[in-house]
């Protein structure tokens, strides 16, 4: 068959794992991975072409190593190592908007698969329970990688009206937590991570997690499979803030609505952790996405869900001072020492 | 427009479908078979003020249809023993007026715990071992920890399932074993919420929460202070989806949460409401509300608990009936725009009238004061005879003597298909709907002997 993939963003951990997958499949000859920085991770037989997406360069990529297929994986949640925000824009929209470009050009492209965020459903009180794919958020995301990914999601509609012969698939991925994601591809691990976590006064929000490995199976499958379509991918199960800094054991600090942006500009200034005002949203109303057309027409069923998701984060990560470990002993001491001192009376009572 | 309101409409009197007087029509019995165990409500007996502590939580999660719902909840509710109906406590051809229910429901109790000590000798057996499986199960989810954690954790769970069962048999008469089964419980509860060791739905709703803490301080309230009766309880469905719906009155949301109450002791189901965008932008209320397992009323999200088999509870009014003033009382105001007739079609669920009676006058509103209604964005702000005069104190509702009267479902699953996208069937079945509570409540005010008694 001789299938050739390009992917984006290979420079971070889930590009680069994104495109040593594709490898390994068989029906795929080669696949050319592309970023503007050069890759901190082996990425074994793939090809590296040091390119900047943002610029035309990119269509001679696509030209020369004759690739069908375009997994665009480099729309990113936080700076990392790119720097501010204003740069990370940049990558995400004029990236996309010079891809697709290239793209619409290209003769030999059939497939572009874009790797999206549940974000652009935004995160708001008048939401319903849980999200279908053709709803529209119900307050239009301002800021961050929310409003990023919902422009790029535009431009790739755009581009599927144009071309309606390149089969377009769009995974819009829930929060990704795992070890070896850094703030680049979502900042939730980092925010768990803080030794005291902030979180909203009187707000517990309901959030989805999901397991790099399904989300890499499902661009795979995007890939091999080819299923055009939307689709939301997330581990089934709902866990709610409160429950995963408890099951983390991390200690919470409540802070009332109105604080919440100056905590997360101290945040910014301390540690490279941005609590944009989307990530407030999503840490005060939360967000929750049916994943049944993953399911059912996509014919993805992920297989780690929300809480095993934490619980592998949890495992590779540590746990906070709160470990679920050292309370179920307190328990247990609390438990015998009042087994303790029934037993005499106890005793009494029968005689 | 008001006017319309009273002028019954061809039911005889009797609120319900068909023109049957006392007894449910055939299409309603279809609807609320008989055979419901009353099994559940001995745990949420009204008599003992002390005994929900003894009640391990777990148990008490009947019906909650979740994939993921681990092999501890349904090996539970199995094991729940058949008892013999006593349908006479709280049927609906108790005449209005008479004894407050509490007392009813007491006898009631005592006779199903009387039922179960001589039918089934070792009735409470068959908890031991549910309740050691359930340690077990816990030790086993609990598997990346420690061995040297390991052991001692099989030990403790052991430890707790040999309590459980050395508790149990005695617990009739054995004050203090079963005093040191509520301290375990109550432990091993308060463990499970600081690790977080308690699952959630899809919409957020924590079973272990509501049934062990929200419930428990809802109900002196219910039974102590306004002294609810309720009425046509084998009208709510014994399982699958269900819409209720119900007048709404009171100033503050105090009836949803009692009718939430009510239906859980006396049906063993949990009332899943669907609630206004205000109370999911407030701090704590919007957490409180999602965790009592409310969500925002809309179609989706209604329809999808429907279709799922709950039961849901919808308060068409909305703050038009909540924040009318104290001299519209009992006048059902408008009932939204019938989305939730349609939910009720689309996923081909019965709809159950509820009126309630009572709560109209816990916080009589005599005035609001618009401009801080606007400025702190509420849809108003209330005057109440006692609110801002008492201050904090003039939180303390009335008590006033309620009746909650569930009426006969009407059926929904027989329309054509595309019938929720007939706005004028959506629209009869919804003044239907309304007809139907507002001749209730018409009728259970005028056997209301009075106000507070």
């Amino acid at each position: 068959m001789g299938r050739v993939v390009l992917v984006t963003g290979v420079a971070a951990p889930l590009g680069a794992r994104a495109a040593r997958r594709l490898v390994d499949d068989a029906g795929i000859e080669r696949v050319v991975g592309v970023d503007v920085l050069p890759p901190r991770d082996d990425l074994g037989d793939v090809r590296f072409v040091r390119a900047d997406i943002r610029n035309p360069v990119i269509a001679k990529v696509l030209a020369v190593e004759d690739v069908d297929t375009v997994v665009h994986m480099s729309v990113v949640a936080g700076a990392g190592r790119a720097g501010g925000r204003a740069a990370v824009k940049e990558t995400n929209v004029i990236g996309t908007m010079q891809l697709l470009a290239a793209c619409q050009r290209s003769s030999t492209v059939g497939n572009l698969v874009l790797k999206s965020s549940t974000a652009v459903y935004g995160s708001s009180a008048h939401d319903p329970g849980l999200f279908i794919e053709d709803m529209s958020p119900r307050q239009l995301p301002l800021t961050g990688y929310a409003k990023d990914s919902a422009e790029v999601e535009s431009y790739v509609r755009g581009f599927s009206r144009r071309r309606p012969d390149v089969a377009v698939t769009v995974l819009r991925w829930a929060d990704v937590l795992g070890a070896g994601i850094d703030s680049h591809d979502s900042q939730l691990g980092q925010y768990f991570g803080l030794p005291l976590v902030p979180t909203v006064l009187g707000f517990d929000p309901r959030l989805q997690l999901l397991h790099p490995d399904d989300g890499l199976a499902a661009v795979n499958r995007a890939v091999v499979a080819g299923q055009p379509g939307t689709y939301n991918v997330a581990g089934p199960g709902v866990l709610t803030l409160s429950q995963i800094l408890r099951r983390l054991g991390r200690a919470t600090v409540p802070v009332p609505a109105p604080g919440v942006g100056t905590v997360g500009q101290a945040l910014r200034r301390a540690t490279d952790l941005e609590l944009s005002s989307d990530q407030v949203a999503l840490l005060t109303h939360g967000r929750v996405v049916d994943t049944t057309a993953l399911r059912d027409r996509f014919g993805y069923a992920p297989r780690w869900s929300t809480a095993a998701t934490l619980e592998d984060f949890a495992e590779a990560t540590g746990r906070g001072p709160l470990d679920a470990r050292r309370i179920r002993s307190v328990e247990q001491r609390l438990v015998a020492a009042y087994a303790a001192a029934r037993v005499p009376r106890g005793g009494t009572h029968d005689a | 427009m008001p006017d319309a309101d009273i002028i019954p409409l061809g039911t005889r009197g009797r609120p319900g479908r068909g023109s049957r007087a006392a007894s449910p029509s055939k299409a309603a019995r279809s609807l609320a078979p008989p055979s419901r165990t009353r099994t559940r409500r001995s745990s949420a007996a009204p008599g003992d003020e002390g005994a929900p502590a003894a009640d391990p939580p777990r148990r008490r999660r009947p019906r909650l249809v979740r994939p993921d719902d681990g092999p501890s909840g349904t090996a539970a509710d199995q094991q729940a023993p058949a008892v013999p109906e006593d349908r006479t406590g709280d049927s609906r051809t108790v005449p209005a007026g008479t004894d407050a229910s509490p007392d009813r429901t007491r006898d009631a109790d005592t006779m199903d715990a009387h039922t179960r000590g001589t039918t089934q000798p070792d009735g409470a057996g068959p908890e031991g071992p549910a309740a050691a499986e359930d340690g077990a199960a816990k030790a086993e989810a609990a598997e990346p920890e420690a061995a040297e954690f390991e052991a001692a954790e099989f030990e403790a769970a052991e430890f707790e399932a040999a309590e459980f069962e050395a508790a149990e048999p005695e617990e009739s008469d054995s004050e203090e074993s079963w005093a040191g089964d509520a301290v375990t419980a109550a432990l091993g509860f308060v463990r499970r919420r600081v690790t977080g060791d308690y699952e959630v739905d899809d919409f957020g709703f924590d079973a272990d929460l509501t049934s062990a803490v929200t419930m428990r301080v809802l109900r002196p309230l219910a039974e102590k202070w306004f002294r609810i009766e309720v009425r046509g309880i084998e009208n709510i469905p014994a399982e699958g989806g269900a819409l209720l719906v119900s007048n709404h009155s009171g100033t503050l949301p105090l009836d949803a949460l009692m009718t939430s109450l009510v239906v859980h002791d006396h049906a063993g189901r949990y009332l899943r409401a669907l609630g206004a965008d205000l109370v999911f932008t407030l701090p704590f209320v919007s957490e409180l509300a999602r965790k009592g397992g409310a969500t925002l009323a809309c179609g989706d999200d209604a329809e999808r608990m429907l279709a799922g088999g709950e039961l849901v509870g919808v308060w068409p009014e909305g703050f038009k009936g909540i924040g009318k003033p104290y001299r519209e009382r009992y006048k059902l105001q408008r009932f939204g725009r019938g989305g939730f007739v349609s939910a009720a079609i689309k996923t081909g669920v019965p709809i159950v009238p509820c009126s309630v009676v009572g709560a109209e006058e816990i916080y009589p509103l005599i005035g609001n004061i618009p401009a801080l209604a606007k400025l702190l964005k509420l849809p108003y702000v209330p005057v109440t005879p006692t609110f801002p005069l008492l201050g904090p104190l003039g939180l303390v509702p009335l008590p006033s003597k309620w009746v909650i009267e569930f009426g006969e479902p009407i059926r929904t699953d027989a329309y054509p298909d595309g019938a929720a996208d007939d706005p004028m069937l959506v629209f009869n079945v919804k003044d239907q709907v309304r007809e139907t509570i507002q001749q209730t409540l018409y009728t259970l005010l005028m056997h209301r002997a009075h106000i507070f008694y």
